[in-house]
């Protein structure tokens, strides 16, 4: 269904004709649905469910309903580091400002910076103890990073922070097939890494201490959530921008509705929910058979927050 | 207990507890000389900040001991790995659980981790042993219950049932019987009474309910500022341990009754 709606109307016999490799009658069709709504699809699927996966396991490990990708700083390094290339790009000379605003620096920069930041607060986090440290850590971390942009946006032309914002509008349509086979192979490490973590992330449900009198090497578990975070939503953010709120709302919307803690049946459940969520605010924001498209972190706010008040004020708590 | 019975689950010989740091050590307690044998239950009494969590934070192996030696088994704490360690000793800690959305069977069927492969499933063994622990404490009505429906006293009880799925030779608990009420306070010790009895499991307790402790224990350790002690209730109220447990001005203990009153 996500295939069959954009600004331009083609019939579903086609959509389907063209997806097979059957002849249809108009070229520029097949062309829109092979090179940019199937792997846009694609895309929604990996955001949607890597961001929830993310978010789940931040939420587990820090024991916070309030954690998500964006707490560890994972985000906002990537933030930084496209700042740094698009408004940048200026004080490095104009030589290397045109090798620099590419796609390709823009992930690169976005990766890079997300890296080094998660590097930081695993650095920090073998010093630290304390798991909430590590947390407030992390906010800092984002703090200082959104102090950085926002120094760099005042000295910057309009063109430059244009194109900033553009990028944190956040997109799912602009990746290549070649992207996208990148975003999938670091994707499934991540995903891979969360699968091994479903038995620690279940034990630390009990808090650390009975996590570690259980057998638990807590440090390497930590680590091992962490880096898997990081992998999924810092190369998310990098190809797709900083997508708001998935992270945050689809572990809870998936608690509320399963009605468990168990990562067992939470993980798979985030998985297709995230997948789904993130699909159908696609939809919405391709504003089916009108001309625009409408930025998608606005369309995950817009339609995913009044979803999680309204259940929360249906089950009347917050179940963690 | 009989003869035969007689078996040194834990033993501790010259210990020393503290905590290090960089300039210098401070040492809480020392000279710490303790047996406990298999299927007793032990209390662990002495003044808040005497060092009772301290000791209780190194026969755990949660934190460092300074000098001496502590074996399980006769085996050195040391050379236990985490994951041994948690088949020979569990606990019951006085922090809150970091998620209450877990059913009472979920919670107990979390004791069995050391034992599950590598993604948790629980082999039919493995619920065997947690529908026995559940059977012990009398939990099997709430079985389906959410944690955060539970009361404190419930709570307890399933924390307990927890700790013996583990199914270890030591349950070591951290004030059970904190926020609950008199009745449940007896309820928890007395239970921790049946179990060590039924199961011969050895349960070591920290707790401020010193007559409660002297009526139901085999076996007292009593920490105070000069040493730590350790017999059975009757031959510490013979020796008149108790009274060195707190300064006279207020509270004494009166060895006919077997408990403290308020000076009057």
């Amino acid at each position: 269904m996500n295939i069959s709606l954009g600004s331009v109307s083609i019939p579903t016999k086609d959509i389907i004709n063209s997806l097979i490799g059957a002849p249809i009658e108009n070229d520029s069709w097949k062309y829109i649905i092979r090179d940019y709504r199937l792997p846009k699809a694609f895309t929604a699927i990996l955001v949607g469910s890597g961001l929830g996966i993310s978010g789940l396991m931040m939420q587990t490990l820090f024991r916070n309903p309030l954690a998500g990708p964006f707490v560890l700083g994972i985000t906002s390094g990537a933030s930084l580091g496209v700042a740094l290339v698009i408004m940048g790009a200026s004080f490095f000379g104009c030589a290397l400002a045109g090798l620099f605003i590419s796609k390709w620096g823009i992930v690169i920069a976005a990766s890079l910076g997300s890296f080094l930041v998660l590097l930081a607060v695993l650095i920090v986090s073998t010093r630290v103890r304390d798991t909430m440290a590590i947390l407030i850590i992390g906010l800092m971390f984002g703090s200082i990073t959104a102090a950085v942009v926002s120094v760099l946006s005042y000295f910057s032309s309009a063109e430059e922070l244009q194109q900033y914002i553009f990028w944190g509008f956040g997109s799912l349509g602009n990746l290549s097939w070649q992207e996208l086979l990148i975003l999938f192979s670091i994707y499934s490490i991540g995903i891979l890494m969360s699968i091994i973590s479903i038995k620690s992330l279940n034990t630390l449900l009990l808090g650390e201490n009975y996590a570690k009198s259980l057998g638990l090497n807590l440090k390497q578990s930590r680590l091992m959530i962490i880096i898997a975070t990081s992998l999924l939503a810092g190369t998310i953010t990098a190809f797709a921008g900083p997508i708001a709120f998935i992270g945050l709302a689809i572990p809870h919307m998936t608690r509320l509705i399963f009605n468990t803690q168990n990562h067992k049946i939470l993980l798979p459940a985030v998985f297709m929910f995230g997948a789904i969520v993130m699909l159908i605010c696609d939809i919405i924001a391709q504003l089916p058979t009108s001309d625009y498209t409408l930025p998608i972190n606005a369309i995950t706010s817009l339609v995913g927050a009044p979803v999680v008040i309204w259940l929360l004020v249906r089950q009347r708590k917050m179940i963690f | 207990m009989n003869a035969q019975n007689q078996h040194i689950v834990l033993k501790t010989e010259d210990l020393s507890i503290g905590y290090t740091s960089k300039k210098s050590k401070i040492v809480v307690a020392s000279n710490i000389n303790i047996e406990l044998q298999k299927g007793e239950l032990v209390g662990l009494i002495g003044a808040n900040g005497i060092g009772k969590s301290t000791l209780l934070r190194t026969l755990t192996n949660v934190q460092p001991k300074l000098n001496g030696s502590m074996t399980i088994n006769s085996k050195s704490l040391e050379n236990y790995s985490n994951l041994d360690l948690a088949k020979t000793l569990s606990l019951v800690l006085t922090e809150s659980l970091a998620s209450k959305n877990l059913t009472v069977f979920e919670l107990v069927a979390l004791g069995r981790q050391p034992y599950t492969n590598w993604v948790g499933n629980l082999s039919e063994d493995d619920i065997t042993k947690v529908d026995k622990a559940l059977n012990h404490t009398n939990l099997s009505d709430l079985k389906q219950k959410k944690c955060f429906e539970l009361s404190d006293g419930q709570l307890q009880k399933v924390m307990i049932a927890r700790a013996l799925a583990q199914d270890t030779d030591i349950i070591i608990l951290d004030e059970p019987t904190t926020h609950l009420d008199m009745y449940h306070k007896a309820y928890v010790l007395k239970l921790l009474q049946k179990l060590a009895k039924e199961t011969n499991i050895t349960i070591l307790f920290s707790s401020h309910e010193i007559d409660l402790a002297i009526q139901l224990c085999d076996k007292l350790i009593v920490m105070t500022d000069n040493n730590v002690l350790i017999d059975t209730p009757k031959n510490h109220i013979e020796q008149g341990n108790f009274k060195a447990l707190f300064p006279e001005d207020l509270i004494i203990f009166d060895d006919n009754t077997g408990a403290f009153r308020v000076k009057k």
